[in-house]
């Protein structure tokens, strides 16, 4: 085995390419739909479902359904019976770079030794409550720190973390203006 | 002269050549060399689009001693410097005249077509008859501007470079310019200089040094083989097939035009132009990941210059290696602006330009608009593309990359015309 090959950060990157390479030639079969299911508990707690998704041309379907409780914490006088809306938006930016760090690590032949993030996001929460209109209801803005331990220079792992933003689903979400359509069927 | 005279206005002949800039006439240079019978079908004058469709300003990229085309090559005194558009437009008329090139000027292609391997070339002069064709119609004919161009505000003129001329023609209030590639760069620094208020929207761009260790970075990238890579050389070709010109302007006093130049003398960065809701424009939060990617990239190819340099017989003479100033930006970048109330009332797509095919009625373009080809070869037998972007190397953007690619293609098409006469 090649010095090259050895490397193994459990990203099957040869998939990937050939799932690449497929796709360029049947461009219709990469529009995927992301969909997930919200139901109110009680109070500010909700509980979210993802299991199908549309891709490859026809539905899919995760290995199993996963929940996501969500709520607010104490100090908002609510249960805390789970993560705040805003917290999973950072776990997904954070969890969609990280994954694209693995993906463009392994595709550079670099090992990861670790890979940790943190992330935070300040909010002035005068704009959620209505005090002031000047006050947008989002975040000011989202600081990522990457700590990675992996057998490159620091330019190199520098460039993995660039080039992971570069391709990050999340990320453009993020920085980006996306139209967002909200339509309602009442049964009362 | 190899082809038909002047006044013809229809007839047969081997190959066709469409277009009379600088790659046309050298792939008329090497028909001419190989006897293959041709004619040149240009819409306007020799070195149209140099002559016609650029602005006022502009110089070349590359120093003068890389301005040659097979079999002619710049004479001048002043080696290191860069032509502007009088002196590329002398260089391609006397290039035009040494080839005798065949060319039919004032000819305009309307259509392309082939049957059974011959093909017919349609004008508003005549058609033309021939075995194979050589496109060389250019790579920037129209300017290619995104979507969101249709979001701007009505009362906010839109101006792409294929219209610019220089900065008397803009209103005199702030200039949005989208796009930092070499024209993004070059017209947003002498709009600033005209006294507007310049603010850039950067999304993906290459930044390069105008000089580095003492020699022009052309010169680096030619002596270190960069210039030279091929299909091969890189992993994703689509990409190097699309990458923005590198920030560069060809000025005498080297003038290094990096977004560090252009906020140092007072210019404003956004992030990429995203759209407009409600007549505000929205900028996206990622320019800084678009500055580190080119301040990273830059460092790349510096780094393999300095690898290249460390080994080669003129190591004692270089100077030492350097390094430059990452790309600074604001801490947090400005996302939104309602251009009217902040006096905005021009924005300038410095987007790119893409070429115009509306004429060609064969199916070899993709889903993208570009003509599928390998190396300039496409897969219609007799049918040829030059003077696309890293079409076989990635000098192929440049004047001098155009020799080795000419000679390339006409080798092809000669074997193409022998086999067919063989059968």
């Amino acid at each position: 085995m090649s010095e090259e090959t050895s490397v193994n950060n459990g990203v099957n990157v040869a998939a990937l390419l050939e799932a690449r390479e497929a796709l360029t030639q049947t461009p219709e079969a990469a529009l995927f739909k992301w969909r997930a299911s919200c139901n109110w508990e009680n109070g500010t707690h909700s509980s979210s479902t993802v299991e199908s998704f549309f891709g490859l041309g026809e539905e899919q379907k995760h290995v199993r359904e996963f929940t996501f409780d969500a709520d607010h914490p104490e100090v908002f006088a609510s249960a805390d019976k789970g993560a705040t809306p805003v917290e999973m938006v950072l776990v997904g930016l954070a969890s969609c770079l990280t994954a694209g760090i693995a993906s463009v690590a392994q595709h550079r032949d670099i090992q990861l030794n670790s890979v940790k993030a943190t992330i935070e996001a300040p909010m002035d929460i005068q704009g959620i409550l209505g005090i002031d209109s000047d006050v947008r209801n989002g975040f000011e803005g989202v600081t990522v720190k990457y700590e990675i331990d992996a057998d490159a220079s620091q330019e190199d792992i520098e460039a993995l973390v660039a080039q992971s933003q570069k391709r990050s689903a999340v990320f453009d979400i993020v920085t980006n203006p996306t139209n967002v359509t909200v339509e309602v069927n009442s049964t009362g | 002269m190899t082809g038909p005279s002047d006044g013809q206005a229809s007839g047969t002949v081997d190959t066709i050549v469409i277009g009379a800039g600088h790659t046309g006439l050298a792939i008329s240079h090497c028909l001419s060399e190989r006897s293959i019978e041709h004619v040149i079908l240009e819409r306007g004058e020799i070195a149209n689009s140099w002559r016609h469709e650029r602005w006022d300003s502009l110089t070349l990229l590359t120093p003068n001693w890389q301005s040659r085309l097979p079999g002619y090559a710049y004479s001048g005194d002043d080696p290191d410097g860069f032509m502007a558009m009088p002196d590329v437009i002398g260089f391609i008329d006397a290039y035009a005249a040494l080839c005798e090139a065949p060319v039919h000027a004032q000819t305009t292609v309307t259509s392309l077509r082939c049957h059974s391997g011959a093909y017919t070339v349609a004008t508003d002069k005549g058609d033309w008859h021939s075995r194979s064709v050589v496109v060389a119609s250019g790579a920037c004919n129209l300017a290619s501007v995104p979507k969101v161009c249709d979001s701007v505000p009505k009362d906010i003129d839109t101006v792409t470079p294929h219209d610019y001329r220089n900065p008397g023609q803009l209103r005199d209030g702030k200039v949005l310019v989208v796009g930092a590639s070499a024209t993004g760069l070059q017209l947003a620094d002498e709009i600033h200089r005209s006294g507007r208020s310049v603010t850039i929207a950067v999304g993906e761009h290459v930044r390069m040094p105008r000089t580095y260790r003492g020699r022009d970075i052309q010169w680096w990238m030619h002596a270190a083989g960069v210039l030279d890579e091929g299909l091969d050389d890189v992993d994703d070709i689509n990409r190097a097939r699309n990458l923005p010109s590198p920030q560069l302007v060809g000025s005498h006093d080297k003038q290094i035009l990096d977004l560090n130049a252009m906020t140092g003398a007072g210019m404003k960065l956004v992030g990429r132009l995203m759209g407009f809701q409600d007549g505000i424009a929205q900028f996206s939060g990622s320019l800084k990941n678009v500055c580190a990617l080119a301040d990273l990239k830059m460092r790349r190819l510096l780094d393999t210059i300095d690898e290249w340099s460390a080994v080669s017989p003129g190591a004692a003479t270089f100077e030492p290696p350097e390094r430059f100033e990452r790309t600074r930006v604001d801490a947090a970048p400005c996302l939104v602006l309602d251009l009217r109330d902040e006096g905005f009332e021009t924005v300038l797509f410095a987007t790119g330009y893409r070429p115009d095919y509306s004429w060609l009625d064969i199916p070899v373009l993709d889903r993208k608009g570009k003509i599928r080809h390998d190396e300039g070869v496409i897969t219609v037998p007799g049918l040829y593309v030059i003077g696309l972007p890293f079409l076989r190397r990635r000098k192929s953007s440049f004047i001098h990359g155009t020799e080795d690619d000419a000679r390339y293609i006409t080798g092809h098409l000669e074997s193409f015309l022998s086999s067919q006469d063989s059968q």
